[in-house]
């Protein structure tokens, strides 16, 4: 039988397909956009695609993220902070800590030998240190999320930024584009802010190894490199980082079909 | 948690305690036209009491905030004093009062009394010494600061009484000048049996959390339960009010019901609720069938249930007493050390903070409450934020996502720990 995940996130909506041996077989992102429910159908007709799907029998779905409710779909709701710690556990046995950085949100979780939650911390109400933070920045300087990391990588002398508000970020970098800094510069300032606060979050729950880095923002390289610049220690980055959420979430579903252990 | 318990269906205390605030309330609004006079004081330590020997209506401004509140007018009320210059990182409490001022004393309770005597009874908090010199200003009316001590430890200094003392005698002085009232010893002396009478009962209503499953819940129904023993200690309505709520109690013992269908976590809440949202808020915790079984805010005006009452033998020097021994007066390892003894006594599964912006006397050190818990008593605790008064910092959709994280973990640790045992 065949069971799924579909992480609704503030800016992106990732699915993902389990075999009955728990093996990743599809995989579906879209952008949330207004409607988040078609977000998440898209999602997951994106993945039954993907796993060449459409007639297999899914026997149990589970939503998580801001929109696990709007799954309607879904069998049962579970928070993505219980699916972050399934899914890092699962593509990083070892992993002790998670820090996922989402479009507005940042979780330093710390997780037990079997991936479950033990302790976690999140940002405030106010969207400093997320993805958004580096989409204004990265949209103050006409670049696109997916080129902001590896621009960041070229800096050789960082600008320290000082503002943490998503807002005042923008007037900031544009003083300092306005000065004649580079760009790259910039970036890697904005990724280092960002991480300085992420570590910060992690010591709360306490820095155990290994960390895994997950959600959208951990595809950025250069954010990865800021973490690791400020841990001073690698952390686990995979490339199905952004799906760590719809994973877990798949795998609750999993143990849902076998009446294993989960969350209700 | 095993449990037989089905849904409260008694509401007894809560109506009568609005029935108990309305007659309050009206007799409040009629006060300044009958010359009758006015006394405005902090929840936190008062000395209320000594205020009923002049025959003073004694007024919270808290109380008034928090009704604007849970009556959805809160907002309105804070976004007038923000008119009127108040910043927006101004207390949420103070804002709505300066709000009432603003709409000609009128509140979702009526008619505000002015105010002939403002006694600043809880200096812990210096927002609040700044609140009630704006409204000796605006009412051109007496302001007594009446100076409490920190308290930073469990000992009570005599020198600390001693000067509590001395303010009250100055106190007493400037009633009597005001109401031109003799101070009357005998009167005080009453007026503490009585409210010995209802902290007696206070604290057996408080202890009845400790069963299992626990009758009612010591924060979201605690914290209606508490106003009358706030605000009006040394009446006999006071003390038929608790007698009222014990014998409630006792019925839902005998008839096996609750505040939530099935008990499945107990918790010890820090922190005031967000009145604005109060039921919202219940219900994120209902669903997982938690039941508070202590809170330090149903303390935040004193504390009983560690053996403290009111003396009427010795009545001042009890009052000075009372007022030292308030939650917001304790330093953080009291506090620490006053919640690890609720977790333990109460049979609790984890720690709650409820962080509000507004109030610092309360928030403060909290982030650190969190990691004592955490890390060296190993305690579970969940660490949320809104805010008591303004509406505009509660999110629920954050909110949610953090209290449902929690008690999955904590469902999740007691299968595997059930799991364990039975292999």
């Amino acid at each position: 039988m065949y069971v799924a995940g579909v992480d609704v996130g503030s800016t992106a909506t990732k699915a993902v397909i389990l075999d009955e041996n728990q093996r990743i077989v599809g995989r579906g992102l879209t952008p949330t956009g207004a409607n988040v429910i078609k977000a998440a159908e898209r999602a997951f007709s994106e993945a039954r695609a993907s796993a060449g799907s459409d007639d297999w029998e899914i026997g149990y779905i589970v939503g998580t993220g801001y929109g696990r409710y709007k799954v309607p779909f879904g069998h049962t709701q579970i928070t993505e902070i219980s699916c972050h710690g399934k899914g890092a556990h699962y593509l990083f046995p070892a992993t002790r800590t998670i820090l996922d950085i989402g479009g507005q949100d940042t979780k330093a979780i710390k997780v037990g030998a079997q991936g479950e939650v033990s302790d976690f911390c999140m940002n405030d109400k106010c969207a400093a240190g997320t993805g958004r933070f580096l989409e204004a920045s990265a949209q103050v300087m006409g670049l696109g999320l997916d080129e902001i990391g590896d621009v960041s990588m070229r800096s050789g002398r960082p600008i320290r930024i000082t503002n943490m508000c998503t807002v005042f970020v923008e007037s900031e970098i544009l003083s300092h584009l306005a000065r004649g800094k580079k760009v790259e510069d910039v970036l890697r300032g904005v990724n280092n802010a960002i991480a300085g606060r992420s570590v910060a979050l992690m010591r709360r729950v306490g820095l155990e190894d290994e960390i895994t880095f997950t959600g959208g923002v951990s595809r950025n390289t250069g954010m990865v490199r800021a973490i690791e610049e400020r841990l001073e220690r690698k952390v686990n980055v995979s490339p199905d980082s952004q799906f760590i959420g719809a994973i877990g979430a798949a795998l609750f579903a999993w143990e849902r079909t076998q009446k294993k252990v989960g969350v209700s | 948690m095993a449990t037989s318990q089905t849904d409260t269906t008694t509401n007894t205390g809560r109506d009568l305690q609005k029935q108990l605030l309305q007659n309050w309330y009206s007799a409040l609004s009629h006060a300044n036209e009958k010359g009758e006079k006015v006394a405005y004081l902090f929840i936190s330590g008062n000395i209320m009491e000594l205020l009923k020997v002049f025959d003073f209506h004694v007024v919270f401004p808290e109380v008034n905030a928090l009704q604007c509140g849970i009556k959805r007018t809160a907002g309105d009320m804070i976004l007038k004093a923000e008119d009127l210059g108040y910043s927006s990182d101004v207390c949420g409490y103070v804002k709505n009062d300066i709000g009432l001022v603003a709409s000609d004393m009128t509140g979702p309770f009526g008619k505000m009394a002015k105010p002939d005597l403002l006694v600043c009874t809880y200096s812990g908090c210096n927002t609040y010494i700044k609140w009630f010199e704006a409204l000796a200003a605006h009412f051109h009316c007496p302001l007594y600061m009446f100076d409490v001590p920190f308290s930073r430890g469990p000992e009570t200094r005599t020198a600390d009484i001693r000067y509590m003392m001395d303010e009250l005698k100055e106190l007493i002085a400037l009633c009597e000048k005001i109401t031109g009232r003799k101070y009357d010893e005998d009167k005080l002396k009453a007026l503490l049996r009585c409210s010995r009478e209802a902290e007696d009962l206070w604290v057996d209503i408080l202890h009845s959390a400790k069963r299992q499953p626990s009758p009612f819940d010591a924060f979201f129904e605690a914290v209606f339960f508490m106003a009358p023993i706030y605000v009006m200690r040394g009446s006999r309505e006071c003390v038929d009010y608790y007698r009222a709520v014990k014998d409630e109690i006792a019925g839902r013992v005998e008839a096996h019901t609750g505040p939530v269908p099935e008990e499945r976590f107990r918790v010890v809440m820090e922190g005031p609720p967000p009145w604005p949202h109060f039921r919202t808020f219940w219900e994120l915790f209902k669903t997982w069938g938690v039941v508070c079984v202590a809170s330090s805010y149903s303390k935040v005006g004193g504390i009983w249930d560690f053996g403290y009452r009111h003396d009427p033998e010795r009545p001042l020097e009890s009052l000075a007493e009372y007022s030292l021994e308030c939650y917001t007066n304790y330093n953080l390892a009291r506090r620490v050390d006053m919640l690890d003894s609720y977790l333990h006594d109460y049979h609790a599964d984890a720690l709650v903070i409820h962080s509000v912006k507004s109030c610092r006397a309360f928030s403060m050190g909290q982030a650190d409450m969190r990691e004592v818990f955490i890390h060296e008593r190993n305690v579970p605790t969940l660490f949320i934020e809104s805010d008591l008064a303004d509406p505009r910092y509660f999110s629920k959709a954050q909110l949610k996502n953090r209290i449902d994280a929690f008690f999955e973990s904590l469902e999740h640790q007691r299968i595997v720990g059930a799991q364990t045992v039975a292999h």
